[in-house]
């Protein structure tokens, strides 16, 4: 049963959104994904500024035994990436839903229609598989 | 005896169990204009002893003129420890390691030869080599569009004083990804890249600059000038160096402010035979902090659960077979014989041996030029500083010239007119410590003697 904290939104590739007060979104992986990869050496983060189409890989994340995208799960703009990934990757694995977010984004469109999942379908789609 | 092990009987065998007729139906789904034809103007297979015959006959019209061509391969004296050691047969096998850790000999090599190559050119990490120099630029090129990830142009600067021959295969590379490949001429006087050159581009997004040392004129580029420039524009630097140079030259890692970002080369000056152009190994090597974006294998050194040293491929995430369309290259193996030839090779030299060999290239070089530049009609094309190779321009065409010249048992040089037209009838000479001072006696008598029967145009 992997952690899945109620209050956040999730993509079915396995990315956990966290809704800001001032309209933008906080973005990482989730326990599951992290989980999955194994220990990270290194994450790859995007460009600050940079335009991301919805489904669009915006980072890399590299683990002793696979290298995998990230994918943007709503469309928007980068407005801050976590620096802090660059000389310590592990955060991710320690905390996957706090100091391991890997950006901010200001979303372009409603994230109502982007077909995020709540917490429990996600724990479910998680679990399966 | 076929070297194809399934027999008419288990092909049948397998056509059966699948269902299909033919080996043909299985690739019916391809369309038909994708499918590769047989090939024009190629003969028939001979048998091995017909091969033999063929062979014999072709090696029957070798020669063994005396060489002044360089041009970007160079004959150099080989030990003959050298390839007694590469043709053991624990080196003598695969290109690049596979079932990689249980092949620790190799591995520790390549390491060593990655360890000699950041010595060498002053950087932190070298890769464990790729197929020549000439890909190794093109390589370098999207690998600075990658790194560089203030400039979104993808725009690549290469001198024309770049060998053509690298500036054909990066541009052959990189077309098909978009990169943006503009030339900057060089000085008339001097042969030089001159920094002034530069200045159009001083308001534009440039995502690298590749600086040849020593330029293909053999003439030595003010790196350090040319190096500040691109930095002060957010702009890498891809250094394209002689590794014989490097013994007597400033490493590129020390170039300028900040040093060389990318360090690429030709490695056959070090134990490899000409061998009418092939194969080759070209050297790689960049910042730690660019390790991600460099293609090709690198070997790392780690301890075992016992503690015990041992050596491993690391950083596979970059490569083909993990990451697929997105790996950083679709190099995904490296030149392990002639990289291990590189290896052995500078273990005999040493860097007093290596310093010897390059001050021995200089001094022959200065003498050939010398004995040539007193013929009349000859003279010294350009006046920069030079390593071991110089631009004499004739006064008449440069073809027949040599064409008298090899008659006469000579290769005297490399004919830049087709490359290089705007310089009229061009030669690039080289003379390296394999050059007596008796040979560079010979080719300017005899060079006298075909410049008073070949007339001038």
């Amino acid at each position: 049963m992997s952690n899945v904290p109620a209050d956040l939104k999730y993509a079915r590739s396995h990315e956990w959104l966290r809704e800001h007060a001032d309209g933008t979104v906080e973005i990482g992986i989730s326990d599951h994904a992290q989980h999955a990869l194994g220990d990270l050496v290194f994450v790859e983060v995007p460009a600050v500024g940079r335009t991301l189409q919805q489904g669009e890989a915006f980072a890399v994340v590299e683990s002793v035994k696979a290298a995998s995208d990230v994918y943007a799960p709503v469309a928007g703009t980068v407005v801050a990436v976590n620096e802090a990934l660059a000389k310590t990757p592990e955060l991710i694995n320690q905390d996957a839903y706090g100091a391991g977010w890997i950006m901010r984004l200001m979303p372009s469109a409603a994230l109502a229609a982007a077909g995020l999942l709540n917490a429990d379908t996600y724990a479910t789609l998680a679990d399966a598989g | 005896m076929p070297f194809i092990p399934h027999t008419e009987a288990d092909v049948a065998e397998m056509l059966a169990a699948i269902g299909a007729p033919d080996i043909e139906t299985l690739f019916e789904e391809i369309p038909r204009e994708l499918r590769t034809r047989p090939l024009d103007g190629i003969p028939d297979g001979l048998n091995e002893q017909q091969v033999m015959q063929l062979m014999y006959a072709r090696a029957r019209m070798d020669g063994r003129p005396l060489n002044f061509i360089g041009a970007g391969a160079y004959e150099h004296h080989i030990p003959a420890a050298v390839w007694a050691i590469v043709s053991r047969g624990e080196f003598y096998s695969a290109y690049t390691p596979y079932q990689a850790e249980a092949s620790q000999g190799t591995l520790q090599t390549i390491y060593e030869y990655q360890s000699m190559i950041t010595a060498l050119t002053g950087t932190e990490v070298a890769n464990a080599s790729v197929y020549d120099g000439a890909t190794a630029v093109a390589e370098a090129c999207l690998m600075a569009v990658r790194a560089n990830r203030k400039s979104t142009a993808a725009r690549v600067l290469l001198p024309r004083a770049l060998n053509p021959h690298y500036r054909a295969v990066t541009r052959a590379s990189t077309g098909g990804q978009g990169l943006k490949l503009e030339e900057i001429p060089y000085g008339r006087e001097r042969g030089q890249t001159a920094v002034d050159a530069l200045a159009a581009y001083a308001d534009q997004d440039v995502t690298a600059l590749v600086i040849q040392q020593p330029n293909f004129f053999g003439v030595l580029e003010d790196v350090d000038a040319l190096t500040d420039w691109a930095h002060a524009r957010g702009a890498l630097v891809i250094a394209a160096v002689n590794p014989t140079s490097l013994a007597v030259l400033k490493p590129p890692g020390q170039w300028g402010q900040r040093g060389a970002d990318i360090v690429v080369g030709e490695g056959q000056p070090l134990g490899c035979p000409l061998s009418s152009g092939g194969p080759y190994f070209g050297f790689m090597a960049t910042r730690m902090e660019y390790v991600r974006q460099m293609p090709g294998r690198i070997v790392g050194r780690t301890v075992d659960l016992d503690g015990r040293p041992g050596f491993t491929l690391t950083l596979q995430a970059r490569e083909q077979h993990i990451r697929r369309g997105k790996a950083t290259s679709n190099i995904c193996t490296n030149q392990g014989l002639l990289m291990i030839a590189g290896t052995i090779y500078l273990a005999l030299m040493g860097a007093e041996g290596l310093e010897r060999v390059a001050n021995a290239c200089m001094a022959r070089t200065a003498e050939l030029v010398a004995a040539l530049a007193r013929l009349p009609g000859v003279h010294s094309a350009f006046s920069g500083a030079r390593f071991h190779e110089a631009v004499l321009l004739l006064d008449r065409p440069v073809a027949p010239v040599l064409a008298a010249l090899a008659a006469r048992g000579i290769e005297g040089g490399f004919d830049l007119t087709v490359d290089y037209p705007e310089l009229g009838p061009a030669l690039l000479v080289c003379a390296t410590e394999a050059r007596s001072a008796a040979d560079i006696t010979a080719y300017a008598a005899a060079m006298g003697e075909v410049l008073k029967s070949v007339r001038v145009a």
